[in-house]
């Protein structure tokens, strides 16, 4: 099959400093990701054609064209795919000619919940959220929450299960300096945060941090002048199946990873089995056992006994997860960083957690009705 | 016990039969008259057989619990925590959900697929609909006989 993800590679990658509380500007964050990416890929703003980010809390482009003085041809967004929308439509607008050298970035600083509910002065809620505010539903993680607790009535997954992928993430975050939480995370400790939304606490949901992470993707023709080895696009997938109001899809807890997850398998002759490394969106822990599934490396309702004890999914495991920390311990951008540390581990960049020989990476984003994954080789 | 301070929605839009029905005890549902298919949340045509002829009818009121969370953050500094969300199938269609409260039950009896019923709290002309055990009413209505 002629794909249009062979006509495109990661060139590039690049984070700022992170952290909580830094005194600095999105837009500054947001600049020192950029350059970085665009300087490890080689190039210099001068050769950046198209740019993309997400929307909710982001800088937009428009600040760093006009800060970098970028001229753009291709100015993208998140069109599906969830979060790494922003990578497979940049992909696309390379493979379609329309430019050459795309910029991707994420800044983030400290988001959290729905905007305003902290101080009780929302107006009179529409669109999705009519369904929820009035019953003071304002979190993604109230949701999540009764994806957990229905997966532990159809398929017996517990708490610990949930907590060995937040476990799991801290022990890799320990050997990145770049992950914003560091310290060792027992079962004890993690039983003992502070609860959430039942069953979910504090350490089911991930890390709002303040940083930027840049990536640049480029015209396979790039190849032959690219400094580092590069990383390729084996498939895409994204799904937008089922209604916008999360519980209503018929089959929840499943959700459109499943969908996301079959186009991906269904444009390369690569399988679970042949993955080295997992990058797999943590922003609620229940959503990384939900990804598991979805993408095929157990059965459906089989994540809680797969990620169980950690032996699977630690560095050295069969299927080593979320290598640099994950969004649960190194910090919430919104996976990207989850996409950035695959790139660092097929070009074998990834130093104390590398995997050997990675060759094959996974990387998924989103949750419910909107998400999407992107396979990677080297 | 005061009322939870609710941020409710306007009556201006599609659902305005939904959010009052209860004045008079009724949760109320779109239904389409073509294929009998029940709409929620309610849409200007049926997304099943894409006729517009949908009527607003009662549905029985009851319900079983398909999942719930006890939320214990305070998003809201005005609304005390605990306070258990749920999502509640109603019998009338298989996937037939809505979110809501789940109330008048201790944290501790609450378990998926419990009988619940639909039990209103009013702001203004906005009736919520909210959820509670159906068998704490039988069991309130077996006392007051009693
Ligand atoms: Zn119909």
């Amino acid at each position: 099959m002629e794909k249009f993800e062979s006509r495109v590679i990661v060139s590039g990658v690049g984070l700022s400093e992170t952290g909580r509380g830094l005194d600095r500007t999105g837009l500054d964050l947001a600049l020192d990701a950029a350059l970085a990416a665009i300087g490890d890929a080689g190039l210099g703003p001068g050769d950046i054609d198209g740019i993309a980010s997400l929307p909710f809390g982001d800088r937009p482009p428009e600040e760093l064209i006009d800060a970098l003085g970028l001229q753009i041809d291709w100015l993208g967004a998140p069109s599906s795919g969830a979060q790494l929308g922003v990578i497979i439509s940049a992909a696309m607008a390379i493979a379609a000619g329309l430019c050459r050298h795309v910029l991707i970035y994420r800044s983030v600083q400290r988001l959290g919940g729905l905007l305003g509910s902290a101080s009780g002065t929302l107006p009179a809620p529409e669109g999705p959220w009519e369904w929820h505010v009035p019953f003071h539903e304002y979190s993604a993680v109230n949701l999540c929450a009764m994806q957990a607790r229905r997966h532990m009535h159809q398929y017996g997954t517990t708490k610990e299960q949930l907590g060995w992928v937040a476990m799991t993430c801290r022990r890799h975050a320990a050997l990145n300096d770049k992950a914003v939480i560091r310290s060792p995370l027992s079962m004890r400790d993690y039983l003992d945060a502070p609860m959430i939304s039942d069953p979910l606490g504090r350490l089911d949901c991930d890390l709002p941090i303040d940083a930027a992470v840049g990536l640049v993707l480029s015209s396979s023709a790039f190849v032959a002048d690219c400094p580092n080895p590069p990383v390729r696009i084996e498939a895409v997938g994204c799904a937008n199946h089922g209604p916008t109001g999360w519980e209503t899809r018929l089959d929840f807890p499943t959700m459109a990873a499943r969908d996301a997850a079959a186009q991906m398998w269904s444009r390369t002759d690569l399988g679970p089995a042949d993955v080295d490394v997992a990058e797999v969106y943590d922003g609620f822990t229940i959503l990384t056992l939900s990804w598991l599934e979805a993408l095929g490396f157990c059965a459906e309702g089989e994540a809680g006994p797969f990620v169980d004890g950690g032996a699977r999914i630690q560095l050295g495991g069969e299927l080593p997860l979320n290598t640099y920390g994950g969004q649960l311990s190194a910090g919430r951008l919104h996976g990207l960083w989850l996409f950035h540390e695959a790139v660092l581990q097929l070009r074998g960049d990834a130093g104390a957690r590398q995997v050997p020989g990675a060759s094959v990476a996974i990387t998924s984003a989103g949750g419910i009705s909107k998400c999407g994954c992107v396979l990677l080789t080297r | 016990m005061p009322e939870p301070a609710r941020i409710v929605p306007s009556l201006d839009g599609l659902s305005r039969a939904f959010w009052t029905g209860g004045s008079r005890g009724e949760l109320m549902l779109s239904h389409c008259q073509a294929c009998q298919y029940w709409i929620h949340p309610p849409k200007p045509l049926c997304p099943r057989c894409h006729e517009r002829d949908l009527r607003w009818e009662p549905t029985s009121g009851v319900a079983t619990l398909f999942s719930y969370t006890v939320n214990f953050k305070a998003w809201n500094p005005k609304v005390p925590v605990p306070y258990v969300l749920g999502i509640v199938e109603l019998p009338e269609q298989a996937g037939l959900r809505l979110t809501t409260n789940i109330v008048n039950c201790s944290v501790d009896d609450i378990e998926i697929g419990m009988r619940l019923r639909v039990n209103f709290e009013q702001h203004g002309e906005v009736f919520v609909p909210l959820f509670e055990p159906a068998a704490s009413v039988e069991r309130l209505r077996t006392e007051s006989a009693g």
